[in-house]
């Protein structure tokens, strides 16, 4: 492992007697894309403060290359941030926004010529820079905002909720052209965001958050596939989550059925969550159905089907099939053993990947759908 | 309809731009074309602008008012910029504001005991040994008793300028590698400069034609633009005059509300 560029150590923030941040640890390598993934008031935008230096931490170390940090004021930290709001200085050019932070370096003029024309070359608007930034658009003024902020070189680039203020279609752009800059840059992002199909898109590595905790971090596949608990799980995409119960190592009994499934070392008789994704859910006829369920309603989404459905014993379902069901038919699903995923109530991530140790020798059993 | 309904309410203010704004205006330039004599005529504007006395008048006036709006500008700003880091900031902006809802003449009494032979002011110097001084009727204090009523006028806008500022601006100046000052100088100043500029209009015009306090304070040892005009209207009774003087303070503050206007460089909107 290489040497960490940013690690929260035991790092809380208090206000008073409310607790925002509870003893987050994480570790951010150089060059890669982190998401802080998390519903408001979890505390992301916290963590993101305490990096810029905005905030300080109550308790626990900021460290930035193995330094501690904590005390090292915002102006004197190698990272910088593309704000909310872009926080884009009104009363100056789009170039002079850009050639800010060199001109406090004192760097020659020349120079700043040059590095605030790579920059506006960099996120497309090479000829803006005479400009006015309220003759800007929202998508443009996020990408002086990005482009002021990496003028400046940072090793850490931090992005909060950058994407927020925009349009749907503009967001996608984005998502694709703030993931080719990270690479292109070769710096590290640390992007803020509520909204999981973003961080989905985007990241090396995300760390969901609820509650001024990290519940779980891991790449979006693992994310997706494993989550830890039931927030997560409800949080990142969509899921169907049922109650059930442990029969033996690999075998899970819910829905009033006995399945296979592929998650082990968890005690007999435990009362676990299976969670299913609902494009792995696939219809068929009864006969050869693992289950059968009778369809309340369906929207067409434009690629797929999206069909609510009730199984007997009254457990809602979700399914997304590219072909159309009947309302009120009776239809069969059917799923592999993979694609169910079940939950302990309570497990830490710690004790969830030593449990996957156990058991999980070669990932044979965790294929991509 | 609707037509109807906006004309009604335009009705107020139009009784009132006419009545208090244009009908004085209008008359203040028809009787500056009037000598004593009732005959019309240009020579009051000819005699002010031959007087040395009249000019002098007007440089006296200018200098005084721009005296006044300096000290007041360097008094408010920092004192706005402190209370607006206070946590019940708007009581302390009260207690700012306050005075203002005390009559001027009241407060000017209340100076003219302060400064006067036995006062509060020449007891301290007593008492620290340095003597009772002059200080009623000087420059000095007219300056002083003048900032002092001025004060809140430039406060109350640079505070409110403050308050509008995203406290975002400031952190993103910060993240750039700003120190408090570069902060303050690059990205703070600038953006409430407007604030600023509403208080020197708040402060200024009023300043150019302060004529009670120049008496009971200054001992009419500056005659100002406002003295002028009092003394045409009440004692030489030479309305032509007065009103000529009034319409130059008209002018002065036309250049005065031009000259601290928003610019709008290339089309962009200030915040």
């Amino acid at each position: 492992m290489t040497q960490p560029i940013i690690t929260l150590r035991n790092v809380t923030k208090r206000y008073g007697t409310h607790t925002i941040l509870k003893n987050i640890n994480l570790t951010l390598e150089p060059g890669k894309f982190y998401t802080l993934l998390g519903p408001s008031g979890c505390g992301k935008t916290t963590i993101l403060r305490t990096i810029a230096g905005f905030t300080d931490a109550t308790d626990g170390d900021v460290l930035f290359a193995g330094d501690r940090i904590n005390d090292v004021p915002a102006n004197k930290r190698n990272v910088n941030t593309v704000f909310q709001d872009y926080a884009l200085f009104p009363h100056l050019t789009v170039a002079e926004n850009v050639a800010f932070g060199l001109t406090l370096k004192k760097r020659p003029k020349p120079e700043i010529a040059e590095r605030v024309a790579q920059a506006l070359k960099l996120v497309q608007l090479a000829d803006y820079g005479d400009r006015e930034i309220s003759a800007l658009s929202g998508g443009q003024q996020q990408r002086i905002a990005i482009a002021r902020a990496i003028v400046m070189e940072p090793q850490v680039l931090l992005l909060d909720e950058p994407l927020s203020a925009l349009d749907a279609k503009l967001r996608r752009q984005m998502q694709y052209e703030l993931r080719d800059l990270q690479q292109r840059l070769g710096i590290t992002f640390l992007f803020v965001t509520h909204d999981q199909e973003e961080a989905l898109a985007m990241s090396d590595e995300i760390f969901v958050m609820s509650q001024g905790e990290v519940l779980q971090s891991g790449s979006p596949v693992d994310i997706y596939d494993e989550p830890i608990n039931h927030f997560v799980a409800d949080f990142i995409g969509e899921s169907n989550i049922l109650p059930g119960k442990m029969i033996a190592d690999f075998q899970v009994a819910f829905g009033g059925h006995q399945f296979e499934c592929a998650d082990a070392g968890i005690p007999v008789n435990e009362a676990v969550e299976i969670v299913i994704r609902p494009e792995d859910l696939t219809l068929t006829d009864p006969a050869n159905a693992k289950l059968t369920v009778t369809i309340d309603t369906q929207l067409f989404r434009g690629d797929y089907y999206e069909i609510a459905a009730t199984d007997s014993l009254g457990n809602d379902w979700l399914i997304h099939s590219v072909n159309p069901a009947e309302d009120g038919e009776s239809v069969g699903i059917t799923f592999r053993p993979q694609d169910l995923h079940v939950m302990r109530f309570g497990e830490k991530e710690a004790e969830f990947d030593a449990r996957l140790e156990t058991y999980e020798t070669e990932d044979e059993s965790h294929d991509e759908p | 309809m609707t037509n109807r309904k906006t004309w009604l309410y335009f009705i107020p203010y139009g009784l009132w731009l006419a009545l208090f704004v244009i009908a004085p205006v209008g008359l203040i330039i028809y009787q500056s074309f009037f000598d004593l004599g009732h005959h019309f005529t240009v020579a009051n504007y000819g005699t002010y602008f031959q007087s040395a006395t009249y000019l002098k008048m007007t440089l006296n006036s200018v200098w005084y008012a721009f005296l006044i709006t300096l000290f007041t500008v360097l008094i408010s700003y920092p004192t706005a910029y402190f209370l607006h880091q206070l946590k019940h900031r708007q009581f302390w902006l009260l207690l700012v504001i306050l005075p203002t809802w005390i009559n001027i003449l009241l407060k000017a009494y209340a100076f003219i005991g302060i400064f006067s032979q036995a006062g509060l002011a020449n007891q301290f110097l007593t008492f620290i040994g340095i003597g009772p001084q002059q200080i009623l009727f000087t420059n000095a204090s007219f300056i002083f008793v003048a900032t002092y009523i001025q004060i809140p006028f430039m406060i109350l806008p640079i505070f409110n300028a403050l308050d509008d500022l995203n406290p975002a601006f400031i952190n993103a100046s910060k993240d750039l590698g700003a120190s408090a000052w570069q902060t303050f100088h690059r990205v703070i100043f600038p953006l409430t400069l407007p604030g600023v500029k509403a208080g020197v209009q708040a402060v200024f015009i009023p300043s150019l034609s302060l004529f009670m306090l120049t008496r009971l304070i200054g001992g009419n040892k500056v005659i100002t633009l406002g003295t002028a005009i009092e003394e045409h209207f009440l004692t030489t009774m030479n309305w032509g005059m007065g009103s000529t003087i009034g319409v130059v303070l008209i002018v002065a503050m036309i250049i005065v509300m031009t000259l601290t206007g928003d610019q709008k460089p290339k089309g962009g909107t200030p915040r």
